[in-house]
């Protein structure tokens, strides 16, 4: 066993760990993160991202079943319970995600809007091509991604427009779907709604 | 009479199942640990077909942390056999199919013996010192060879592999013509061999089952899409009675129906709880997934269509050779007779025969995946609609248009026999083209290959029907299937005025707690937010026919809107008893009795919910509850029905396939909630263009998976796909209130066949009439070269 | 899945690495993106992972002479995000952001990639491309082994038993030199069926030097050295480029996989030669 100690969404743990613990397992069995997930062996589908701190104190997006739990002694990490802001507010890649029906089953999403958050971090305005690219370590089967896209697209503009330290604003359900026929979406007639907010 | 106004059905209501998904709060299998709970490993078998020549557990069982370690020979008694819903024709043959093998092992992955240890490391690492010793056995796998004379068995007890033939003949059923003559004397025949290949439905969250014995209560967590289903069966096979047993899907992560499904591992995991009388947890890993759960598709298809010089077809027949896989599952000898009634698609063709044949193989079995022989029988005719075009020289939208069932012809008896409920083929397609810029597009094309460009642009057309709704009980037990097609629902007027649904619909992505509230709402003049909807335990609902087949909202929601109108004629004697006027005279509209021109004088829903929760002042003789439960069984399948169009660059230089547009027209109905129709569309299209352009699951000549981890089976990833464009016709389903019809599986249906059309397109000045999927850049660029792929 | 046991040791000094590789089955842990997976599935089984995580003067990039010295242990997107790579090797940032994915990028190291030697991974073809040095520290002292003779066949390179990967040197190649790497996958995810490492050196309007070597076209990295002496002293036309570039699968020995047969590659190798080294060259290519 390997003595860590780790900053979870801001609470420190110290834990004694096997070697071979992986940080998804250590994040779920020890610390009742059960919010990350896993979905595959190799790496592939992203459904386990979390943020982690770099050398240098970053935080970046990680693959946490590819990471083991010793390789994050000393490290901070975000995971998806940890994004709302205070009294619960939701992140404004969630709220995008809720607003623009970028998930079905849910199993990916909190994988994929943690490398949304992770993209965003690095390059505040995407063009759809590099949100595509952004994204690419991460699998989803329900949405064919198109609303993802649209999601982190509505998030970077509301980010953006709220400043990097302002509450974040409700994205708009705006004209950008005016410019190509889309008999999903009406740009109009939009209920007004409360966000939900998480089960406390 | 009650008045409804509709305010919400029809509006895109974000989903309340989003608040717990986007925060991590979600209730999946994996999720729940209980108190004393253990954690099963399965040995899975490293070869195609073997006899287990020798098991020993003992060794597993001696380790740390081990609790125990069995075998399929220690349980051959008590395991029972996994269940096939369907046997199609009478004579099908049907081998047993243990959960863990006793004897032999018959394709890669199937679980031979299991060890359950306090963590799952512990049982993991216990599997290493189970020993197992085979011998080897001649190992099955193309269907022309399995069914050839003195072919080797995939089961030596049945004496062949060859499950079951059955055979739809126009002719013989007097719903059209005989097919032989009117391919003798036809003008023009074409004939085509189709490949589907084998697919995975790789939801993303993997299977996962914790079964807890309490006394003789049983209690299974299953990330399954059939709940009721799994219960029933789960009853039957392990002689516990249905009352002892019940199921929870809590949240699940995707089916596609690869849930759709009682699979060993339920069955193993109930085993080792009995056994243990502890709870008992199994959750698989991704590769373990791809090897066991069920797989789809995998059919050869000879097609040949019989057409006048003008375009018209004068007949089709079909001949399908099914890949089974190693046994039977739940419903997989069905999969390709539900494509029986799709091949003859929207056109009015005159005889129609369709005969398939169910072939055993050292494979994963095969069962239900998205679309379930509706996206084969599709695919097959609309490839072979694109040939006839070629053939006598139209415009694949002319010869398509020629050939349709007009706006003017429903309801319409096709020549399989359905009877179509209502649509616009013209309409879809007429906006479909126009979205596309088809005349541009196709002038872009003669330049290109007027030039000589080494990008070459096709456009491909898939006009699809489908069947949804699955389905009138009287239609399923004509065709020997085991259950009925109903579906339930409930609604509990709580004290408040709140209300509670109960759906026996299972959903695991679908949203159903948003499109139900929102019919209740509507239906019942109750705020969305005051509804509650409640599914996938069998404790609360405890009848239903759970989620597939695009059934949900097409039955399970009929269901509902009937059990809504029993609330509001209970509702409406009390109401009149508090007003103290008639009931004839009342009219129900946005949640109020009003007694009619006197619209200041009324009573909400909420006031006679309060009233017989006191029942202090009923009427005489009724009952204090507004409660009412609906089962609905279809009156017909409905018949959602599109227009998809694709154009492709092709590069000629590497193979690489990109799709440059795609647009979708559906017509589905009445929409409940949009936002909700183009999440089906988007996602159903992404799997079938998977279909033609990524997916494989491939086996070597030993019967390895080799497509057995997500490096292998390649699924697309967001830079992989593109946005598509979409819109609607709406054509209301006429036989019930709501008008809708099912969008489940539509994309997935029309999506493949327009983008390998597309690719086809681009390539016919090359001398290409075929490219096997997954249309790969090597085969596309190997068609280029020389035609074939 | 979970990996089966092993002991971990985080040594702080590259001595104390060395020291702890003595065990014949130590593996070194450098980002594990490669690693872990094989772990998880039991397709490896160390009894003791080395990691090099805590050996700060294995991450980072500097400038020394005519060279530039990366640690191995610096993570592509250090490399992605280092000015002196942009400047100095382009090629090198160009190939790593095809690496993988952004997460993987996050954890996955240089020197980790080159020492795994998948033929399909897209950074040791840079490597020979632009005659890197590879730096290794072993209980013997240190040595420099050239990119060329460091890939030896599939997944092994010429790191012996209890030797470190520290660093890789690579001669600056910046005013005069443009560079293009050109990968073709099937999927976003998947490895590279073939990629390309192209740079040359322009003069006078003409190809003055030429390195171009090849991805996934034999069980290690190839250099396409009859593209580069077709090319080098050729005039930049697109004509020549495609006349040189149709040398690009001599001498190279594919294999057929999953994703492609031989003969494909060899074609493909071709066609992405000439997209390389024309885009390059700054020109389309002829599509």
């Amino acid at each position: 066993m390997t003595r860590i100690s780790v900053t979870v969404d801001g609470v420190r743990y110290d834990d004694d760990v096997e070697p071979r613990t992986l940080l998804v397992h250590h994040l779920r069995e020890q610390l009742g993160k059960v919010g990350t997930v896993v979905g595959c062996d190799t790496s592939n589908c992203g459904a386990c991202t979390v943020l982690m701190s770099d050398p240098d104190g970053r935080l970046v997006g990680v693959k946490s079943c590819s990471v083991l739990a010793v390789q994050a002694d000393g490290r901070e990490i975000t995971t998806i319970e940890g994004l709302a802001g205070p009294g619960n507010t939701l992140h404004p890649v969630q709220r995008a995600f809720h607003e623009r029906h970028a998930l079905q089953c849910g199993f990916c999403t909190p994988g994929m809007i943690m490398a949304a958050v992770d993209l965003l971090s690095e390059n505040p305005d995407p063009t759809d091509d590099e949100i595509r690219e952004g994204l690419e370590g991460n699998l989803c089967r329900c949405t064919g991604y198109q609303n993802i896209v649209r999601a982190v697209r509505d998030a970077a503009a509301a980010a953006r427009e709220a400043g990097t330290s302002a509450e974040p604003e409700p994205p708009t359900v705006e004209a950008v779907d005016a410019a190509t026929p889309d008999g999903g979406l009406p740009s109009e007639g939009t209920p007004d709604e409360a966000v939900p907010q998480p089960v406390p | 009479m009650t008045v409804t106004e509709e305010r919400e059905v029809g509006s895109p209501r974000r989903r309340k199942e989003d608040a717990r998904l986007i925060t991590g709060r979600t209730m999946w299998t994996e999720n729940v640990v209980l108190p004393g709970m253990l954690h099963l490993a399965i040995l899975r078998s490293p070869v195609a077909h073997a006899r287990i020549t020798h098991v020993d557990t003992s060794a597993a069982r001696e380790l740390s942390g081990v609790v125990d370690a069995f075998s399929g020979r220690d349980v051959a008694d008590i395991q029972g056999g996994l269940p096939c819903a369907w046997p199609v024709t009478e004579d099908m043959v049907h081998p047993d199919h243990p959960p863990l093998a006793v004897d032999e092992v018959r394709h890669v992955g199937e679980p031979v013996a299991v060890v359950v240890a306090r963590s799952r490391a512990a049982a993991l690492d216990a599997l290493a010192a189970v020993e197992v010793d085979y011998e080897a056995l001649p190992v099955v796998l193309d269907l022309e060879a399995a069914l050839a004379d003195g072919a080797d068995l995939v089961h030596a007890d049945k004496g062949t592999n060859r499950s079951y033939t059955w055979v739809f003949d126009s002719g013989e059923a007097g719903t059209g013509e005989a097919v032989d003559a009117a391919l003798d004397g036809a003008e023009v025949v074409i004939k085509r061999r189709y490949r589907q290949q084998r697919l995975i439905p790789a939801f993303m969250e993997p299977r996962s089952v914790v079964v807890d014995p309490t006394g003789d209560q049983y209690t299974i967590w299953s990330a399954t899409q059939i709940p009721h289903i799994l219960r029933f069966l789960v009853s039957a096979i392990t002689g516990t009675p249905e009352h002892k047993v019940r199921v929870v899907a809590p949240d699940v992560g995707g089916g596609f129906g690869g849930k759709l499904q009682v699979t060993p591992e339920e069955l193993i995991a109930f085993v080792a709880a009995k056994r243990l009388g502890k709870p008992v947890k199994y959750t698989e890993s991704r590769s373990d997934s791809l090897v066991s759960a069920h797989h789809g598709r995998d059919m050869i298809q000879d097609i040949e269509l019989a057409a006048r010089r003008d375009g018209t077809i004068t007949g089709l027949r079909v001949k399908l050779l099914a890949n089974m896989g190693a046994y039977l599952g739940l419903v997989t000898p069905g999969v390709p007779i539900l494509g029986a009634f799709m091949y003859n698609a929207i056109y009015k063709i005159p005889a129609y025969r369709f005969e398939c044949t169910g072939v055993f193989t050292n494979t994963t079995f095969t069962d239900a995946y998205r679309g379930a022989g509706r996206p084969e029988a599709t695919y097959a005719i609309e490839r072979i609609m694109d040939e006839l075009a070629v053939e006598v020289g139209l415009d694949p939208v002319e010869v398509r248009r020629r050939n349709w069932i007009n706006a003017d012809e429903f309801p319409y008896t096709t020549v399989a026999g359905l009877t179509y409920d209502s649509g616009d083929y013209e309409a879809a397609t007429t906006r479909a083209l126009e979205l596309l810029g088809y005349d541009e597009l196709r002038r872009e094309q003669a330049q290109r290959r007027d030039s000589g460009d080494t990008v070459q642009l096709g456009i491909g057309v898939s006009t699809y029907t489908e069947m949804c709704g699955l389905a009138p009980s009287r239609v399923l037990g004509s065709l020997r299937y085991g259950a009925g097609g109903w579906e339930t629902a409930s609604i509990r007027m709580l004290p408040t005025g709140k209300v509670e649904v109960v759906t026996g619909t299972s959903p695991h992505g679908q949203g159903h707690e948003t499109a139900w509230s929102q019919i209740v709402a509507d239906q019942l003049g109750v705020a969305f937010d005051d509804v509650e909807v409640l599914h996938g335990d069998t404790r609360t609902s405890y009848k239903g026919l759970d989620t597939y087949g695009s059934r949900s909202l097409a039955v399970g929601g009929i269901a509902l809107y009937n059990a809504c109108q029993k609330v509001v004629d209970k509702a409406k004697p009390i109401a009149a008893h508090m007003l103290e006027c008639d009931p004839a005279d009342l009219e129900f509209t946005g949640g109020q009795f009003r007694v009619r021109g006197n619209p200041d004088n009324g009573k909400s829903l909420a006031d006679c919910a309060l009233a017989v929760f006191a029942a202090h002042d009923l009427p005489d003789g009724v009952e204090p509850t507004l409660d009412a439960d609906a089962v609905y069984d279809p009156v017909n399948f409905s018949f959602p029905h599109g227009t998809h169009l694709c154009a492709a660059e092709v590069d000629t230089q590497t193979g690489r396939v990109a799709i440059r547009k795609y647009v979708a027209v559906d017509d589905i109905g009445r929409v409940i909630n949009p936002l909700i129709v183009e999440g089906q569309v988007h996602g159903g299209v992404a799997q079938g263009v998977a279909q033609a352009l990524f997916e494989d699951a491939v086996y070597d000549a030993d019967g390895n998976l080799l497509s057995g981890t997500f490096v292998d089976y390649t699924l697309p990833s967001p830079a992989d796909l593109v946005d598509i464009v979409t819109d609607r016709t709406e054509s209301p389903a006429p036989d019930h209130p709501l008008g809708t019809k099912g969008v489940g599986e539509a994309g997935t249906i029309a999506s493949t066949p327009a983008v390998v059309n597309a690719i086809v397109d681009a390539l016919r000045p090359y001398g290409v009439n075929d490219i096997q999927m997954p249309c790969t850049p090597e085969r596309v660029w190997r068609a280029a070269q020389g035609g074939g792929a | 899945m979970i990996p089966a046991p092993f002991d971990y040791a985080r040594p702080s000094t590259v001595e104390e690495a060395v020291a702890a590789l003595a065990d014949e089955d130590a593996k070194v842990l450098a980002g594990g993106q490669s690693l872990i997976p094989l772990l998880r599935l039991r397709l490896a089984a160390p009894t003791v992972l080395v990691d090099l995580a805590g050996l700060d003067a294995l991450r980072g990039v500097h400038s020394d002479g005519d060279d530039l010295v990366i640690g191995a242990m610096t993570t592509h997107a250090s490399v992605l995000a280092d000015p002196l790579v942009n400047r100095y090797a382009p090629l090198l940032a160009q190939a790593t952001g095809t690496v993988a994915d952004r997460q993987v990028r996050h954890r996955g190291t240089l020197g980790g990639s080159l020492a795994h030697a998948d033929p399909a991974g897209d950074l040791p073809a840079v490597a020979v491309a632009l005659d890197a040095t590879l730096e290794i520290a072993g209980a013997g002292g240190r040595r420099g082994v050239p990119a060329a003779d460091f890939f030896v066949d599939y997944l092994t390179t010429a790191l012996e038993p209890g030797e470190v990967l520290t660093s890789i040197r690579l001669p600056k190649r910046g005013e005069g030199w443009s560079t293009r790497y050109e990968k073709f996958n099937r999927t976003a995810q998947g490895w590279a069926i073939v990629g390309v490492a192209a740079a040359v050196r322009r003069e006078n309007g003409g190809i003055a030097e030429a390195r171009v070597a090849l991805t996934n076209m034999g069980t290690r990295p190839v250099r396409a050295a009859a593209v580069e002496s077709a090319l080098t002293g050729a005039s930049a036309d697109a004509e020549t480029v495609r006349a040189a570039a149709g040398h690009a699968a001599e001498g190279a020995e594919p294999t057929g996989d999953l994703s492609a047969s031989a003969e494909y590659r060899s074609h493909l190798a071709r066609v992405l030669t000439e997209r390389a080294i024309l885009a390059a060259l700054g020109q389309a290519h002829a599509a």
